[in-house]
């Protein structure tokens, strides 16, 4: 099933880095619990403007909704993100959906935002979600800066992603 | 103090709308907190504190956000593992114990309102009818389009459902009372005049379907002459539109990027207050110092409210040193009715409300004119003439674009209009879409859409406004002490007087 994935990726990005930034199809998303969406407003200005084509689900985002979508659109790249404090439980909850679906699978995914209740930077919250599958995590209190390098990264080799860590704001 | 509208029907108990009523007339800001605790006992000493405040208070049940969801399962789970919730599970806790955290606190003397958020809440109003309460807030558009994915038909059959429940308690001798969230939506970067108008909308849809105490809220936003135009414009309209109705203007503290600093927080606090007063809102809702970091502990909900009251009542008294200054609306001495003092207009047909032509009448505010009044009628107008059905007319008003929230990532939402905030901080339209806007206010070119910078900026703008004039100021005492300023002017007294007169600071 990860055969299956990576081989679909390989179709769309050249194996080899060119001087075109790749357009991305990215699916931009909060979870259910979450009814912030200024978070997402901005992420997908962002996205837009380095020229991706971005899907952006909205507020509550129900579980088998954001798993059923990223399905039909088959992204490029997933960004997950909640700034209510819930984002790290819903976050590991979400992973292993998506990670189950074969043509996920493989697909770039990061999550960011305010994750816990006890304040950024807690590493090994960062360490437990990349453990469970995220590419890359992004904390209040980092930079956008860092958001952007991984992206900048992202078409020239899918499967090793640069660890992600910032803000997603 | 008594005057149309005001005094209870015969035979009917005071509500929320009579006891605010009461304290507008004796020349009192009423200040309420955000404030829920999932455990009986801490809310019930919230409760408690709030209404020890030296200040005018109500009171107020936050709920959690799995009531809000309508998720009871998770609530009543959150509940048997002791798991914290962000609020009071009122769907949830029995009955006899939301009557036991009431009982002795909430009263004609103290009432107490719930506040939720929710797009479908008849299990809410169910809840807090059966509890002995009858305040609550929200509406059709406000507590959908932002805060959920439910369809805007849906929320508006969901939200007559629950007007005409909450209503019903007036069979029984209450005064129900609801509060438009209308005055808000995103929080921040909407521009006034759809703020306006949603929230009139709002109050007109809740009248339609039967109740007779309404608020009408405004977001405070980051120009105070802006809002005060604002404001000044929703008292207008509202006791044009909803003449034969109990109402009363609520101003919200600051709903956006809060000021990190505690007094960043608190000098965005302190000019609610003055806003509220020098624009004739009856009500303020507060936010603490803690706003931007966590949740409020209830000592600094208390010191928000009684730091808003001061904050009030040093500007009554400016406006009395300088009677020039104050503004007709904004003066709860004005002789006649306090609702429509300020409104020289006779009530009309709130088909002719949204007419841009209407001529506006003599503005015995002071405040200004830059277009917010013509392009709130229009948009009232707009809507009305879609739909005899309040609720229809906002379905296909949304539909058509004829209301488009900008920002508003809500499926039923057109989203093609636009907002951004000058360097001085007043919203423009950088696009109003299909919205019949276009051309009625003041200025010049739109300004740009904003680009994902330009977004940061202006959501963080109040925030670094404050946070800078805070650190340019030395610092101020944490605490006003609670006799820091004593009632400005002696109150009437009588049975049934906001609790101030009879509390601590009463000689």
């Amino acid at each position: 099933m990860e055969q299956h994935a990576v081989e679909q990726h390989g179709k769309a990005r050249p194996a080899v880095p060119t001087p075109e930034p790749a357009v991305l199809d990215v699916v931009v998303t909060t979870m259910s619990s979450d009814s912030h969406t200024w978070n997402l407003v901005f992420l997908q200005l962002l996205l837009e403007e380095l020229g991706h084509r971005v899907t952006n689900l909205g507020a509550c985002v129900p579980d088998e909704l954001l798993v059923a979508e990223c399905r039909r659109i088959e992204p490029d790249l997933i960004v997950l993100s909640s700034v209510n404090g819930h984002g790290f439980h819903d976050g590991l909850r979400l992973i292993g959906a998506l990670r189950a679906c074969p043509e996920l699978a493989g697909t770039a995914t990061v999550i960011g935002g305010k994750l816990g209740i006890s304040g950024p930077g807690d590493p090994a919250r960062q360490r437990e979600l990349l453990a469970a599958g995220f590419d890359g995590v992004f904390e209040e209190g980092g930079s956008v800066v860092d958001f952007r390098s991984f992206l900048a990264a992202l078409p020239a080799s899918p499967r090793s992603l640069p660890t992600g860590s910032g803000a997603l704001r | 103090m008594t005057g149309p509208g005001s005094a209870p029907d015969a035979g009917a108990r005071p509500g929320f709308g009579d006891f605010v009523a009461r304290a507008r007339a004796a020349g009192e800001l009423v200040v309420q907190p955000r404030m829920g605790m999932a455990d009986p006992l801490r809310m019930r000493d919230g409760l408690i504190a709030t209404r020890h405040a030296d200040a005018v208070t109500v009171g107020t049940l936050t709920l959690d956000s799995y009531t809000r969801t309508g998720d009871l399962a998770a609530a009543r789970r959150a509940l048997a593992d002791g798991v914290g919730l962000n609020g009071y599970p009122i769907a949830t806790h029995s009955t006899d114990t939301t009557r036991a955290v009431l009982r002795g606190v909430a009263g004609a003397r103290f009432p107490v309102q719930v506040r939720h958020g929710s797009a479908k809440p008849e299990h809410i109003v169910r809840a807090l009818l059966a509890a002995g309460l009858d305040a609550t807030e929200g509406g059709p558009v406000s507590y959908c389009l932002p805060y959920s994915r439910t369809p805007l038909r849906e929320a508006v059959d969901h939200w007559r459902r629950s007007c005409e429940l909450l209503a019903s308690a007036a069979e029984s001798g209450a005064r129900p009372h609801l509060e438009t969230f209308g005055g808000c939506l995103m929080g921040q970067l909407c521009p006034p005049s759809l703020l306006i108008a949603v929230s009139v909308l709002e109050a007109l849809f809740f009248r339609q379907h039967g109740l007779r105490g309404i608020s009408l809220s405004y977001a405070q936003q980051a120009d105070p002459r802006q809002d005060e135009e604002a404001l000044t414009v929703l008292g207008r309209l509202a006791a044009e539109l909803l003449p034969d109705v109990d109402h009363h203007v609520v101003l919200y503290a600051y709903m956006g990027v809060f000021p990190r600093t505690p007094g960043g927080a608190r000098l965005l606090l302190e000019d609610a207050a003055r806003l509220a007063v020098r624009a004739g809102a009856a009500r303020l809702i507060v936010k603490t110092t803690a706003e931007a970091h966590r949740i409020p502990t209830v000592a600094e909900n208390v010191r928000a409210l009684e730091t808003a009251a001061a904050a009030a009542a040093d500007e009554r008294a400016r406006q009395r040193r300088t009677p020039g200054d104050a503004h007709a609306l904004g003066d709860p001495r004005t002789p006649g009715d306090p609702r429509t003092a300020g409104d020289p207009r006779t009530p009309g047909d709130p088909r002719t409300a949204g007419d841009p032509r209407t001529p506006p009448g003599p503005d015995r505010t002071g405040a200004e004119d830059t277009g917010i009044e013509a392009e709130a009628r229009a948009l009232i107008g707009a809507v009305l003439a879609l739909d005899a059905d309040v609720g229809r007319a906002l379905v296909r008003a949304f539909a058509a674009g004829h209301l488009d929230v900008p920002y508003c990532l809500h499926p039923d939402n057109a989203g093609r209009a636009r907002s951004s905030l000058g360097p001085d901080g007043r919203l423009h339209w950088s696009s109003v879409g299909s919205m019949p806007i276009a051309g009625l206010a003041d200025g010049g070119p739109r300004p740009p859409i904003l680009g994902s910078t330009g977004l940061l900026s202006a959501l963080s703008h109040v925030r670094r406004a404050y946070d800078t004039r805070a650190s340019a100021r030395p610092p101020t005492p944490p605490d006003l002490p609670s006799s820091a300023h004593t009632p400005p002017v002696p109150l009437p007294r009588t049975t049934s007087t906001p609790r101030r007169e009879l509390g601590l600071t009463t000689p």
